[in-house]
């Protein structure tokens, strides 16, 4: 019998193959990388872009969703701008590329192309597992980034702004970044596009934090309208290291933001929280899979979603809680204010526990704005439009205020307030 | 300034009738009572005063300067200068009541087409409205009556209304869950805004709040209706015999 093994590839698994092909012999990296590269291509042509029927992308049918590819593009005519949060070390990649003059004090930078191409990258650059075609195209494609390391017992008293710049095009950046023990530091990854025209951007950021660390890490996604953001972070916690991990998605039209993280220390502590603010007729996925595998760790995670226009959004959750996880506490929230008739949100949280003694909980909400709230609100002269978005904008600020340094909740918050006068 | 005429209204859910036939005039200057027992319509006539959608209003009307204001929406009426000081302020997580007490302020302003206040002009008349009540600055470095006691979240109700300086304001069982110190903090509030161009409406259950801000006229409202109007003597009337003999002899 005659069994057809190979599917069709659409429109835009075609295009990444051919962006492959042209650019042999371009991209960076030695022979193992180069191999790893091959290898990750011909995974990602032979599965082809995950559909619904792969559990992990039920709710966001990539080979569905990604209609089209735009083409590589390594002009850039593209200036820095000014950091989010004013005094903070700003590391610059644009359209793909980084700085190669950068620097911080205290802190070790190397450029991730040059990593690549002596080939000690090469090992990173796998996918997680065989649904991970974030890893695959963006260990295919990737061409630089920042591989940083804060040095054990350094505290940084200024935040550093990793920022993604682009125009149209591909971008594929990398952040391997390393938290030395007892470090502490704020880094505020920020995606955004600067032009007109569709992207596809890849970004995967790799931090270890070593035993004690006390980090907080900001991701903010400004992609423009018809921009695709593929995100992934890789997270390993060491013995009583302290992660806050925000997420802030406000901008693109297919995203998808995964958090893989891995609670190894006992002691450890992550602090999730999540802003999805979508409009007009975007697509945002936020996908969280972590794991609880030593015992006495805990985790908080609260994702908050303001929906828009037709605009879907997704939350799955998966906490693993190992069998001799013991004593994990986490706890587990999605609430989202469904604004639209003509959209949505997905809240998919899973918990698997294989230890006995533990506290888990998850609750999802979905509502409109409180009529008595807002009747407050009008009752005192606040014309209904701005009580509304003055509702909204309290729904998220609540969470942004955990953050409580006050220069970063300012502009965090003035985001927030640019977003809702655009599309409320 | 307020001319009630026939109003009948229901909840617009389901339809079930709270207002049935209501007449009411208060005048500029005056503070008017009304007392009633509980489920006689007391909050539905304070919340149809300021336009909340719940209710319906299937006839009749109300003229407030001469101005049918019913389809007004609450933001309107409020720059028109009505004020309902709720009986249970409601508690707003992540609005600041700085931010909400300035944004409100300048809205109306706006509205009347008056220049917005400036920042340390806005601050100073906080901080003086604020003093006068006893209410700390630390309460209003947090969000909207979030964590405030019952008696607090009054206070707060009293220095919104001397921000705003409305021209009629209602007084929504004001008195609940007040302690005699707070009862008296609230009734000095509200009597320093009594003015020739101003009308007070205050309803409450109890004579207690009348001892302290004391009635031009007091009107008993039962089932949607009032069925007798008279001075300050008529609350000590029901303060002694209850609601009883008036409901008897309306019936």
């Amino acid at each position: 019998m005659n069994m057809q093994t190979t599917s069709r590839l659409t429109a835009a698994e075609t295009a990444l193959v051919e962006a492959f092909g042209a650019q042999i012999g371009e991209l960076p990296g030695n022979g193992a990388v180069i191999g790893t590269r091959d290898r990750l291509l011909d995974e990602l042509k032979k599965a082809g872009l995950p559909t619904r029927r792969i559990e992990a992308w039920h709710y966001t049918d990539l080979k569905n969703l990604l209609r089209s590819v735009p083409d590589v593009t390594l002009v850039s005519a593209i200036d820095p701008i000014a950091p989010l949060v004013e005094g903070s070390k700003v590391l610059s990649i644009l359209q793909g590329e980084a700085d190669a003059k950068a620097a911080v004090g205290g802190v070790e930078i190397a450029l991730f192309k040059d990593r690549l191409a002596d080939g000690s990258a090469a090992a990173g650059l796998t996918a997680l597992d065989k649904d991970d075609a974030i890893g695959r195209i963006n260990g295919s494609f990737v061409r630089d980034g920042y591989a940083i390391t804060v040095p054990a017992n350094t505290e940084l008293d200024a935040p550093i702004e990793l920022q993604a710049l682009h125009a149209a095009g591909q971008v594929h950046t990398r952040f391997p970044v390393s938290f030395g023990a007892a470090s502490k530091a704020t880094i505020i990854e920020r995606h955004r596009s600067v032009a007109e025209g569709a992207a596809l951007v890849s970004s995967i950021s790799d931090i270890v934090l070593e035993d004690g660390a006390d980090i907080t890490w900001i991701i903010l996604q400004q992609q423009a309208a018809e921009d695709t953001h593929l995100g992934q972070i890789r997270v390993k916690l060491g013995t009583d290291a302290k992660l806050r991990l925000f997420v802030i998605n406000a901008g693109g039209k297919l995203v998808r933001q995964e958090l893989r993280i891995d609670v190894a220390g006992e002691g450890a502590e992550l602090t999730l929280r999540g802003v999805n603010l979508l409009g007009a007729e975007s697509h945002t996925d936020v996908t969280l899979v972590l794991g609880h595998n030593v015992p006495n760790t805990n985790s908080t995670e609260i994702i908050r979603n303001v929906v828009f226009d037709r605009a879907n959004g997704v939350f799955q959750g998966m906490i693993r809680v190992a069998p001799d996880a013991q004593k994990t506490d986490a706890k587990m929230s999605c609430n989202t204010l469904l604004l639209t008739d003509d959209g949505g949100f997905s809240a998919k949280p899973e918990l698997e526990i294989f230890a006995d003694d533990v506290v888990c909980g998850h609750g999802a909400t979905v509502a409109d704005i409180e009529s008595s709230h807002l009747f407050y609100l009008m009752a005192r002269g606040v014309p209904e439009n701005k009580a509304r978005a003055m509702l909204v904008n309290a729904f998220v600020a609540e969470i942004v205020e955990e953050l409580e340094e006050e220069k970063l909740v300012e502009a965090l918050e003035g985001v927030i307030s640019a977003w809702l006068e655009k599309h409320a | 300034m307020l001319e009630i005429k026939n109003l009948h209204a229901r909840i617009a859910e389901d339809g079930t009738e709270i207002i049935r036939g209501l007449n009411l005039t208060v005048k500029a200057g005056e503070i008017a009572a009304i007392m009633g027992p509980n489920g006689s319509g007391k909050s539905t006539l304070s919340y149809i005063l300021s336009g909340r959608q719940d209710y319906e209003v299937t006839e009749g009307d109300i003229l407030y300067n001469g101005e049918s204001i019913l389809e007004l929406d609450p933001a309107e009426r409020a720059s028109k200068g009505i004020f309902l000081a709720f009986q249970y302020p409601l508690e707003i997580p992540g609005v600041a009541t700085m931010q909400f007490l300035k944004v409100a302020m300048n809205e109306q302003r706006k509205a009347r087409g008056e220049a917005e206040l400036t920042t340390p002009d806005f601050i100073r008349r906080v901080k003086e409205a604020a003093e006068k009540l006893k209410i700390d600055q630390a309460m209003l470095r947090r969000p909207l009556n979030v964590g405030f006691s019952g008696g607090e979240k009054k206070r707060a109700e009293i220095l919104q209304m001397a921000l705003l300086e409305p021209k009629l304001c209602i007084l929504d069982e004001t008195d609940s869950g007040l302690d005699i110190d707070a009862l008296k903090i609230v009734a000095d509030g509200v009597n320093a805004l009594k003015s020739p161009d101003r009308a007070t409406i205050v309803i409450t259950h109890y004579q207690r709040l009348l001892d302290y801000i004391v009635p031009d006229t007091v009107h008993v409202l039962y089932k949607g209706q009032i069925i007798r109007s008279g001075d300050k003597a008529l609350a000590l009337e029901l303060e002694e015999n209850g609601y009883a003999d008036i409901i008897g002899e309306a019936a």
